[in-house]
């Protein structure tokens, strides 16, 4: 029961965050049609961000909350003289241009921040721990599980009730019907990939206390995240809420019962899933 | 179509550098070389499916590296046969390719991106995890280098120039099948598909066959350069079937130009150059290459090679055949 | 009526859920003579030519070619029949060069796919055999050039030597001369005639433009709300009152004038 226990809050916290930056991911493509490899680093970076604010004033919530805000504006500059000129060219531009910002975010961090990693202390009414089945769990682990649904509802209700949330929606499942009624597309696109990233930094932000933030935090979210968004269905919203449920307790459960294959298991559900279902598990059938 | 003086000369000039080079240049830089070399195979027959075909693969390291691999158990565990060990690799490298290929060449565009990620990380996390095997993250090394036997010569492979020379003919074998597959019919079935791959469905083409051959042939000639680098390294190890190792062969093909069957050569030279030049001044490199990438993308997406001979053939007036 | 049937098409249906795209067409095709398929938009003209060419199965009824049964078989076999279509929008391999574009659908002809080791140019029948197909379509001064470099109407031009280069005995010409300023099109009726004339190629050709359809076709072929509404030689249709009415009497009248 206990390891049942701390799997499920590992699993889930850790899903949660793979939410976060995948549901930016998943809107970025729908909407915009790039796979953003460069969407860990913004990850990475909200993260940095969140800990620099830490440092100079030693609140956890002013990083969370003005950290996010600084890595959208960096990402409404990377889509307007980036991104901008290769829209209707080649995809295989657009996803190497990405790589190409990935690997200067995530060394430009290293240069200034140097390569060691770095721990960030969970704000005080979220320090310390807590006692379930006489097993101690970290609070601040129990908040992110608790978050999850919450920023999930959140979002739905975003999606669902906001009229930007209606026109992204919109916009992700149909572009061409988004521009015949009207939607003035280069600035949702902007807007659109800064909201992602904002998404993906508050993700960042909010995994400082819960792991070490160091430069390969990036490169390690977005395979996860390309591996959620995939097996959920490109540009589906509870596709990214599934997947990133299912591959967080993959994560978990998996190093646990199979440490040997637990590495290898998010690529095999990937594959698997890819081949009998192309478009994911919740995408739409073209 | 008679070659012209120039195109001639552009073609001996390197060959004459690349054969005279050991007899000049320190041992240090002809194991520069060796390695862009070595490279150059590998982000070759990524361009082969990349600039050819028109599939983004980010899972040719893990065929890579499993060349790797296999030419190192086949030394340690088999025969100490340099000949062996190549045949091991390639076998090795093609049965798999072929395994991989048959489910990749299903998906196009992004989809096949990703599924080639997800296969070359789940061989990633053999070599990683399969210790008794593969040495786990350690990497497996620790044998001894075979003497290259030749039929009328041999000598130690200890010796760089004498290893130089042996990269040096393998990559031209390799080169040599790739240079005359690209300007075959297969070869134009290939820049067909990376053009209308439908259309050419709909004129009687089984495009997954030609796929699916091409993914083979990159794949083993992927592999082939996973033996060199191993055995220039004296390991295998599981960094060389990362996904993040796919992205050098990306970046040196982007660099030399993805339209030129020597353009990723290129890139990888000058990769190399660049890595050293830079390293010397800063450990983080990665942020030149980054911005180098961006502005290359945006600026020249023909690269070095593509966009200079674009301009000589603007210059004669001509488009380039 | 004594040249044989090239294409049977028997009593044919296709629905999309509730929507019924094809009720019931039936009609025979002989070899050899020019036939084209009209009418009004949304008249299932499209769905037609998908059901023909193999992009859709039909939901009812048969398609025979060369009197065999071609129901539901996928496009790639039905051109190893010699049987093609043309695409509406250009559908062509663009950073390719004119003669590139024809040489890969022959390459395929010849069983050629897999051949890596011999040069392409080294291939003399095959070059000869291309540049034989773009010298019809007065295209051979241009071999050379990136087809993506050439005007529209040169464009389309290529899309039929594509399907020239598969060895076709019909062809489905899907709108040929849309898109085209008026010389272009002048060009490519000229040019249907005489592939008409000149080689043993049935074209079947579906048109927006009813001046081309009227000077192009021997047969015409009248279709509405999917189904069959009428059939007979130009001047026969245009005498039609049924169809005159499909048509609200506008586009033909015009037409006579």
């Amino acid at each position: 029961m206990e390891t049942f226990l701390a799997n499920l809050f590992n699993g889930l916290s850790w899903g949660m965050l793979l939410f976060l930056i995948s549901i930016g991911l998943t809107i970025i493509f729908g909407v915009m049609g790039v796979l953003n490899f460069a969407h860990g680093s913004l990850f990475m970076l909200g993260a940095y961000l969140c800990m620099q604010f830490v440092r100079w004033t030693g609140s956890f919530w002013t990083g969370l909350l003005l950290g996010p805000p600084l890595v959208a504006a960096l990402a409404v500059a990377i889509e307007r003289f980036f991104l901008r000129p290769l829209y209707g060219r080649d995809v295989s531009l657009q996803l190497l241009l990405t790589f190409g910002l990935m690997l200067f975010l995530d060394d430009g961090v290293r240069l200034i921040w140097g390569a060691a990693y770095h721990v960030v202390q969970p704000p005080d009414a979220l320090s310390g721990s807590v006692a379930i089945f006489s097993q101690s769990y970290p609070l601040y682990r129990l908040f992110l599980v608790v978050l999850g649904p919450l920023a999930g509802l959140a979002l739905w209700a975003f999606f669902t009730f906001t009229l930007w949330g209606k026109l992204l929606r919109a916009a992700a499942m149909d572009r061409q019907m988004a521009e015949i009624v009207g939607v003035r597309v280069p600035v949702l696109f902007t807007a659109v990939f800064a909201f992602g990233a904002w998404l993906a930094a508050v993700g960042g932000a909010l995994a400082a206390p819960h792991q070490s933030v160091g430069p390969a935090m990036g490169e390690r979210i977005i395979i996860e995240s390309f591996i959620v968004v995939v097996i959920g269905g490109m540009g589906s919203f509870p596709g990214a809420f599934v997947g990133a449920l299912i591959l967080g307790l993959l994560n978990s459960f998996g190093t646990t019962f199979f440490p040997q294959v637990q590495m290898a298991l998010p690529y095999i559900l990937l594959a698997g899933i890819l081949l009998t279902r192309p478009r994911g598990l919740f995408g739409a059938e073209s | 179509m008679k070659p012209r003086a120039g195109t001639l000369f552009a073609a001996a000039a390197p060959a004459a550098f690349l054969l005279a080079a050991p007899f000049f240049l320190s041992t240090y830089w002809v194991m520069i070389l060796t390695e862009i070399l070595t490279m150059s195979l590998f982000a070759m027959s990524f361009n082969l499916l990349f600039g050819y075909t028109g599939l983004l693969s980010f899972g040719q390291a893990g065929i890579f590296g499993a060349g790797g691999y296999f030419a190192v158990l086949s030394l340690i565990h088999g025969p100490s046969s340099l000949w062996a060990a190549f045949a091991a690799a390639l076998l090795g490298s093609a049965f798999l390719s072929m395994i991989i290929g048959w489910f990749c060449v299903r998906r196009d565009e992004i989809y096949f991106a990703i599924l080639t990620l997800g296969f070359g990380m789940m061989l990633f996390t053999v070599a990683h995890n399969w210790r008794s095997l593969t040495g786990g993250s350690d990497g497996l090394g620790g044998f001894t280098l075979p003497p290259l036997d030749l039929l009328f010569w041999r000598g130690s492979l200890a010796d760089p120039r004498h290893f130089y020379f042996l990269v040096l003919g393998v990559v031209f074998l390799g080169a040599l099948l790739l240079y005359r597959m690209v300007h075959s019919p297969f070869g134009l079935l290939l820049r067909s598909i990376r053009e209308n791959t439908q259309r050419l469905s709909f004129v009687g083409a089984d495009v997954r066959a030609v796929r699916l051959c091409a993914f083979v042939v990159a794949g083993t000639l992927a592999g082939l350069a996973g033996v060199l680098f191993a055995l220039f390294n004296r390991i295998a190890s599981p960094e060389m079937l990362h996904w993040s190792f796919s992205g050098k062969a990306v970046l040196m093909t982007i660099l030399g130009g993805s339209g030129v069957l020597f353009g990723p050569a290129v890139g990888a030279a000058i990769f190399y150059v660049l890595e050293h030049v830079i390293t010397a001044h800063t450990t983080n490199w990665m942020v030149f290459l980054g911005a180098i990438l961006v502005v290359l993308v945006l600026a020249f997406p023909r690269g070095v090679l593509g966009s200079l001979l674009h301009l000589a053939a603007r210059r004669r007036g001509r488009p380039r055949p | 009526m004594s040249a044989p049937i090239i294409l049977k098409v028997e009593a044919v249906s296709r629905s999309f859920g509730k929507f019924q795209a094809l009720q019931g067409v039936s009609l025979e095709i002989p070899r050899g003579r020019l036939c084209a398929l009209i009418g009004p938009n949304g008249a299932g003209k499209t769905t037609f030519y998908n059901v023909i060419s193999g992009r859709y199965r039909p939901s009812r009824g048969r398609v025979f070619f060369e009197g065999r049964d071609i129901t539901g078989l996928p496009p790639h076999k039905l051109v190893k029949l010699g049987l093609l279509r043309s695409f509406q929008i250009t559908n062509i391999f663009p950073a390719l060069t004119v003669l590139e574009n024809v040489l890969a659908p022959l390459a395929v002809m010849h069983g050629m796919s897999f051949s890596f080791w011999r040069s392409l140019s080294s291939q003399k029948h095959l070059v000869e055999e291309a540049m034989a197909i773009l010298e019809r379509l007065g295209l051979a001064g241009q071999s050379h050039r990136e087809v993506s470099t050439l005007a529209y109407g040169d464009k389309r031009l290529i899309e039929i030597a594509i399907v020239l280069a598969c060895r076709p005995r019909l062809v489905l010409l899907d709108e040929p001369t849309a898109g085209m300023n008026p010389e272009e099109t002048e060009r490519m009726i000229r040019l249907i005639h005489e592939l008409a004339a000149r080689s043993e190629i049935t074209f079947f050709v579906t048109e927006h433009d009813m001046k081309v359809v009227f000077s192009v076709a021997q047969t015409i072929f009248v279709l509405n709300q999917g189904s069959l509404l009428a059939q007979g030689t130009p001047e026969e249709i245009r005498a039609n009152p049924a169809v005159r009415q499909a048509y609200l009497g506008g586009s033909l009248d015009a037409e006579r004038a």
